[in-house]
C-alpha cells in the first residue's frame, strides 16, 4: 500500500469536490482496500464518505424506492419493502459475498467494484485495465470466470456484482451529484462502458461525480427470480446469473425483464431477447430461441467456453420456472 | 536415565485397557481450545518482541533467468527500509517433510514464478510491504520453461514399479474390466495461519518463533540453511494454525527472517502473504492415473494395474506416492504399477494431507465403481469380494483390518440399501444419487521422545517438542499420562513445541498421536514401576486413580508416596520389527448422497457418512474431528479445489481464498462418523493407529461415484465442476 492522504467528507458536495481534485471515494472499502494493499490501485488521497447522510431507503412518490448510496448490502437485502416488492434484488444481494462483507459493503460501492479477473490483481502480468497498453494476459490464460459477451480484444473482464444484475432487470437508475451541486440520473445500463480499446475506463462517471442513490421504479407485475450458478454453494462469483421478472397472462408472456451476470463486463440486458419473448406463449422452443438470440455474439476464450452452453441451460431453466410459477 | 523402547514384537498386554482413570478414548475437549477461540493463544507472528522489524518477501515474476533487482538501491533508501536482502542462503523452495537438511538454496535464478527471491526489511510492516512491492525484479536470459506435466520431460521412478504375474493377459481374458484414466489437479494446503516466523539472535544463538509441524527436523534444516550448528538454534511452535503438510519442512520465511535479523541486528518477523502461501509453499502434485481392473464373472479381481504420472521441480526427489494403498487394498494376482515424475517449473510439490492415498485411493475407488456398474453388482459387494486374505504382494498378514466391518456398518448407517438406480431419482430439477468408496491409509510409527515428570504434589508434566497443529496433541498426551498415572486430565500439564524439549516424531503422516503418545506411555510405565518399587511391589499390581495409588488393599495419595520427591522419566521410542513383519494400515468406507442440478450441473452434497477403523481411538472427539475434516477436504477435492496454473508461465493464477475454492460451510452438509472398536497389537503398545488423514483417503470418490449414480455422467477429471457434468448430460 502506498502512503495516501485521508480526509472525511463533511457534505456530499465536499466529497465531490475532494474527488474532483483527485481523491478516491471510500465507503465500505471491501474491494478498494484489497486493491490498495496489492497496489493495483494506489490513490494519493481517500475521501471517506461513510458519515454522509446517504444511508436511507425512502419510498418515492411514483411508488418506487430511493436507496441511498451508503445503504449496506445487508440492510438493503433485509428491507421489508425490498423483500416484498423487489424480491429479485434481495435474493441477488444475499447470493453475493458473505455475511461479513455484506454488512460492510454499500450500494454505491457494490456498483463500482472492480472486476475479479485474476490477472487484473496480479501486477506481474499484463492487464490493459490496470496498465493501459500492457496487453491482456487473461485472453490466453486462465479465464474460467471471464466474459463471453461484450468483450474486446483488449479486455475480457466481467463485472462481478450480483446486486447490479438485479437492479438492471428492475430498470434502476443511478442518481449522482457533482461538486457544484448539480445532479443527474443515469439508467444503470448506461452507467457502465464496454471495454473497447479503453478497458481502464469503466463508467461514464466524471472525476468527482458521486453516486448519491439508486432509484427503483414502482413494482411491476410478474414473478421474480435470481438464479446464480457458481462453483461452490457460497462465497463464489457467478459463472452465470440471471435476474428474471416474467409476467404471464392467459398463457402469453406479457413482460420479460432479464439481466445477466457473469457473462459480460457489465450487467447484461438484451432488449431484443425480451421483445422476442413478449407476447408469445411459453414453450421450450421459445426459450431456446431466446437463448440463441442472447448468445448469438458470444465468444469463449478456452477455459470459459462452457459459459455459453451454461448460460443457455440456465436461461431456459429460469424461464421455465418463471412462466410456470406465473401461470400457476 | 532414558527408557528405551523398540517396537519389535506385538504388544499383547493391553495395559491401557487395565487402567482405572478412564481418560483414554474419552471425547475430551482440547485444553487449548478456549485460548484459540478467544484469540489468546499466541501464534508465531503474534509475539510481542522488543525492537521488532518486519520483512516482506518478493516474488520472481517468471520461471527462469537470472534475477536482477533493478532498483534495489532506490528501494533501500525508501522510508523505513532497513535492508534489501537477496542472500545466497534464501531457500528456493521449502524442505520436504523429514528432510533434516536444507533444500535447494539460492535466490539468484528463478525456477518457478512466485519463488521468493528477496526480502525487504523495514521498521513497519506497511513500509516493508510497500518497499517490497516497489522492488523492480527482472529476469535476465530467461525463457519460458516447461510447466505442463503432460508434455514435459519425464523420469520413470523405477524403484516404485511393480510387475507381478501378467496383467495384460488378465485384462484380455477378464469377464469384466475397466481401463480408465483419472486426473486430479494440484491442491494447496493453505492453512488458516499463514507461514510466519520471528527470528531473534542473542549473539550466535537463534530463537525462531515459527509455525512448524516437525521441530527436530526443522531445527536441523534451519541450521543447515544458515550454516550454523543445530545447537545454536531453538524453534518455538506452541500453536500451529493448521499445517496439512505445508509446515512439515522448513519454509522460505524462516530462513529469510533469520538472515534478516542477523543483518539488521534486530528481531525480524516475516509472514507469507496469502498469495505467497499459494505460490511458494508446497502443492500436492497434479496426477494422471491409469487404473486397470480385470475381474471374473463374479467380480473377483484377477488383475489390478495403476500407473501414475506426477510432477515436481527439477532437483526435487519427492514424487506423490500415489500407489501406496493400491498395493494392499484389494486382491488380484496379476498386478502392475508404475510411477513417472515429470519435471516442471511450477512451485514445489510435496506433502499435502495424506500424500498418495488422498488422490490414489480416489482414482482406484472410481475405477471400482465403474467395475461394479459394468458387472451390475452392488459396489459395496464388489469391495467385499475383493478383500484379500493376506497382502496380495508380500503375502504378509494384516496387523488389524476391520475393513469389511466398516463397509457393512457404514452401509447400514447410511441406508445404502435404498440406493437408487442410475438416473432414477429426481426431485424437481435436482437429480439424486448415492455413491460410496473405501478408505485406506498406511500406518507408520516414528521415533519419538518425551519426558514425563510426576511432581511432588501429585501433578504431572509432559514435555516434548511435539507439535499440536490443531489435531489434539495437547489433549491426547494429557489423557495418556493421566490414564497411566491415575490423574484427572487437568492435573497433567502438557508442554509442547519447543526444540529445547525432548525431540518427538512431529505431526505428519498421521503418526503423531501414536508415536509421541507411545513415548509418553513408556515414560509413564517407568514412573509406575518406580512407584511400585517405592511401595515394595510389582507395577502390574498397582492401581492408580484420582491422584492415589492402591496397592495391597491400601490407598494412599501420590503426594504422600512421593514424600517431596519427583519422578522424572525420559522415554525414547523407536520403531522396530513390527513395522515390516506385517502390513499395517487403517481402513474405512464413505457413503455420500448428492443432488445434481439438471440444468446447471451444480452438485451439492446432501449428506455423507464415514465408518473408520484405526486401532484404539485415543480421544473420540479429536479423532472424529479429524475424520470430519478429512471428509470436508474430500468434498472440496471432489467438487471445487484446484490450483489453476497459467498455461504459459505456470504461476498459480487463483492464488487467494476467493478463487481457490475450498469447501465453505454451505458446501458441507451433515457429516456423520463412526469409529469402529479395534486394537492393533503390532502398531504400538497403545494398540492405536493414525487417524489424521484417513478421512480424506478416497472421500472424493464417494461423491463423484454419487454424481454418476445421479446423472450417468462419469467425471474422471477432478474437480467435478459443473462444466464437466453438463458436458456429459
Amino acid at each position: 500500500m502506498r502512503p495516501f492522504d485521508y480526509a472525511r467528507a463533511a457534505t456530499s458536495e465536499d466529497a465531490a469536490r475532494q474527488a474532483a481534485e483527485g481523491a478516491t471515494f471510500i465507503a465500505g472499502g471491501t474491494n478498494l482496500l484489497d486493491l490498495m494493499k496489492l497496489e493495483v490501485m494506489a490513490p494519493s488521497a481517500l475521501v471517506d464518505i461513510n458519515r454522509l447522510d446517504l444511508n436511507q431507503i425512502e419510498e418515492a412518490d411514483d411508488g418506487g424506492l430511493r436507496i441511498g448510496a451508503l445503504v449496506t448490502n445487508s440492510d438493503l437485502a433485509n428491507d421489508t419493502r425490498v423483500r416484498k416488492h423487489w424480491p429479485v434484488l434481495s435474493r441477488a444481494l444475499l447470493a453475493g459475498a458473505s455475511g461479513q462483507l455484506r454488512n460492510k459493503a454499500t450500494t454505491g460501492g457494490n456498483l463500482l467494484q472492480r472486476t475479479r479477473c485474476l490477472y487484473f490483481y496480479d501486477r506481474a502480468t499484463a492487464c490493459n485495465k490496470r496498465d493501459p497498453g500492457s496487453g491482456c494476459a487473461a485472453r490466453d490464460g486462465f479465464n474460467r470466470i471471464l466474459a463471453v459477451l461484450g468483450t474486446s480484444e483488449h479486455c475480457i473482464a466481467t463485472h462481478p456484482s450480483d446486486m447490479a444484475v438485479a437492479m438492471r432487470a428492475l430498470g434502476a437508475e443511478v442518481e449522482t451529484l457533482k461538486q457544484d451541486g448539480s445532479t443527474r440520473r443515469i439508467p444503470l445500463g448506461d452507467l457502465y462502458l464496454l471495454p473497447g480499446d479503453r478497458p481502464d475506463r469503466e463508467t461514464v462517471l466524471e472525476q468527482g461525480e458521486l453516486i448519491a442513490a439508486v432509484t427503483l421504479p414502482a413494482p411491476v407485475e410478474g414473478r421474480q427470480i435470481y438464479r446464480k450458478v457458481r462453483d461452490r454453494a457460497s462465497y463464489a462469483f457467478a459463472l452465470v446469473s440471471v435476474a428474471g421478472i416474467v409476467a404471464v397472462s392467459e398463457g402469453r408472456i406479457t413482460r420479460a425483464n432479464l439481466a445477466f451476470g457473469g457473462l459480460a463486463p457489465k450487467p447484461w440486458r438484451n432488449a431484443e431477447v425480451e421483445d422476442l419473448l413478449t407476447g408469445e406463449a411459453s414453450s421450450d422452443a421459445l426459450f431456446g430461441k431466446a437463448a440463441d438470440l442472447l448468445l448469438a455474439e458470444a465468444q469463449g476464450f478456452g477455459a470459459n467456453d462452457f459459459k455459453i452452453p451454461l448460460a443457455r441451460r440456465t436461461l431456459v431453466s429460469v424461464l421455465r420456472e418463471l412462466s410456470q410459477e406465473a401461470s400457476a | 536415565m532414558t527408557e528405551h523402547f523398540k517396537m519389535d514384537a506385538p504388544a499383547t498386554d493391553r495395559r491401557l485397557d487395565d487402567m482405572a482413570q478412564g481418560l483414554v478414548g474419552a471425547p475430551l475437549d482440547r485444553p487449548e481450545g478456549p485460548l484459540k477461540v478467544s484469540g489468546t493463544a499466541t501464534y508465531a507472528d503474534e509475539w510481542q518482541v522488543d525492537g521488532l522489524a518486519h520483512g516482506v518477501l518478493v516474488r520472481a515474476p517468471g520461471n527462469s533467468g537470472r534475477v536482477v533487482l533493478a532498483n534495489r538501491n532506490a528501494v533501500a533508501r525508501m522510508d523505513g527500509v532497513l535492508a534489501v536482502i537477496d542472500d545466497d542462503r534464501l531457500l528456493r523452495n521449502p524442505a520436504q517433510g523429514t528432510a533434516n537438511e536444507a533444500p535447494i538454496q539460492g535466490p539468484h535464478h528463478a525456477a518457478y514464478m512466485g519463488q521468493l527471491i528477496a526480502v525487504v526489511v523495514a521498521e513497519s510492516f506497511e513500509q516493508a510491504r510497500h518497499a517490497a512491492q516497489s522492488l523492480e525484479v527482472t529476469l535476465e536470459g530467461g525463457t519460458l520453461m516447461p510447466v505442463d506435466p503432460t508434455t514435459a520431460a519425464v523420469e520413470p521412478q523405477e524403484s516404485k514399479n511393480l510387475d507381478q504375474g501378467d496383467l495384460d493377459a488378465a485384462m484380455e481374458t477378464a469377464a469384466h474390466s475397466v481401463d480408465a484414466i483419472y486426473t486430479t489437479p494440484s491442491h494447496s494446503s493453505t492453512p488458516m495461519e499463514p507461514h510466519a516466523s520471528i527470528a531473534t539472535w542473542e549473539g550466535d544463538d537463534l530463537t525462531l518463533r515459527g509455525s512448524y509441524q516437525m521441530l527436530k527436523y526443522n531445527r536441523n534444516e534451519l541450521a543447515d540453511a544458515l550454516g550454523i550448528h543445530p545447537d545454536r538454534v531453538r524453534i518455538l511452535s506452541p500453536y500451529v494454525g493448521g499445517g496439512f503438510g505445508s509446515k512439515l519442512g522448513l519454509a522460505p520465511e524462516a530462513v529469510a527472517a533469520s538472515i534478516a535479523a542477523k543483518q539488521v541486528g534486530r528481531p525480524v518477523s516475516v509472514a507469507l502473504q496469502r498469495p505467497q502461501v499459494f505460490e511458494a509453499t508446497m502443492r500436492r502434485s497434479e496426477t494422471s492415473q491409469r487404473v486397470r481392473l480385470a475381474a471374473d464373472a463374479e467380480g473377483r479381481l484377477t488383475g489390478l494395474g495403476h500407473d501414475a504420472l506426477v510432477s515436481n521441480l527439477p532437483g526435487e526427489t519427492f514424487a506423490e506416492p500415489i500407489l501406496q494403498a493400491s498395493h494392499f487394498l484389494y486382491a488380484g494376482a496379476n498386478r502392475r504399477m508404475s510411477m513417472d515424475l515429470a519435471r516442471v517449473h511450477r512451485l514445489c510439490a510435496g506433502s499435502v494431507r495424506a500424500p498418495g492415498e488422498a488422490v490414489g485411493v480416489t482414482a482406484l475407488e472410481n475405477a471400482m465403481d465403474e467395475l461394479a456398474h459394468e458387472i451390475g453388482i452392488d459396489p459395496v459387494e464388489l469391495r467385499r469380494r475383493n478383500i484379500p486374505e493376506k497382502d496380495p504382494e508380500s503375502g504378509k498378514d494384516y496387523s488389524s483390518r476391520r475393513f469389511r466391518e466398516a463397509l457393512d456398518s457404514g452401509a447400514e448407517a447410511f441406508g445404502w440399501a435404498d440406493r437408487p438406480g442410475v438416473k432414477e431419482r429426481r426431485e424437481g430439477e435436482w437429480l439424486i444419487g448415492y455413491g460410496m468408496a473405501s478408505a485406506a491409509r498406511v500406518n507408520v510409527l516414528m521415533e519419538s521422545q518425551a519426558r514425563v515428570t510426576l511432581l511432588p504434589d501429585g501433578r504431572a508434566r509432559v514435555e516434548t517438542d511435539m507439535t499440536d497443529i490443531g489435531t489434539g496433541t495437547y489433549a491426547i498426551l494429557g489423557q495418556i499420562a493421566g490414564e497411566m498415572l491415575g490423574l484427572p486430565r487437568d492435573a497433567v500439564d502438557v508442554v509442547l513445541g519447543d526444540t529445547a524439549l525432548p525431540p518427538a516424531s512431529g505431526s505428519g503422516g498421521s503418526w503423531g498421536a501414536s508415536s509421541s503418545g507411545t513415548s509418553v506411555y513408556v515414560a509413564c510405565q517407568a514412573i509406575r514401576r518406580q512407584l511400585a518399587e517405592r511401595l515394595g511391589g510389582e507395577e502390574a499390581d498397582l492401581t492408580l486413580k484420582d491422584g492415589s495409588a492402591t496397592f495391597d488393599n491400601q490407598t494412599r495419595p501420590l503426594a504422600e508416596i512421593l514424600d517431596g520427591d519427583e519422578i522424572v522419566k525420559l522415554a525414547h521410542l523407536q520403531p522396530g520389527d513390527t513395522s515390516d513383519a506385517v502390513r499395517q494400515a487403517t481402513f474405512g468406507a464413505y457413503f455420500a448422497e448428492v443432488a445434481v442440478h439438471a440444468a446447471s450441473g451444480e452438485t451439492r452434497v446432501r449428506r455423507m457418512h464415514g465408518s473408520f477403523a484405526a486401532g484404539r481411538i485415543l480421544n473420540a472427539k479429536t479423532a472424529r474431528s479429524q475424520c470430519l475434516g478429512g471428509m470436508t477436504f474430500g468434498i472440496g477435492m471432489a467438487l471445487t479445489e484446484e490450483l489453476a496454473f497459467d498455461p504459459r508461465d505456470g504461476h498459480v493464477a487463483n492464488h487467494n481464498l476467493a478463487e481457490y475454492h475450498i469447501a465453505v460451510n454451505a458446501d458441507v452438509p451433515q457429516l456423520t462418523v463412526e469409529l469402529l472398536e479395534e486394537r492393533d497389537d503390532w502398531a504400538n503398545p497403545m494398540q492405536a493407529k493414525g487417524i489424521g488423514e484417513l478421512g480424506i483417503c478416497g472421500a472424493a470418490a464417494a461423491i463423484t461415484n454419487a454424481i454418476f449414480n445421479a446423472t450417468g455422467v462419469r467425471v474422471r477429471d477432478y474437480p467435478a465442476t459443473l462444466d464437466k457434468v453438463i458436458a456429459g448430460m
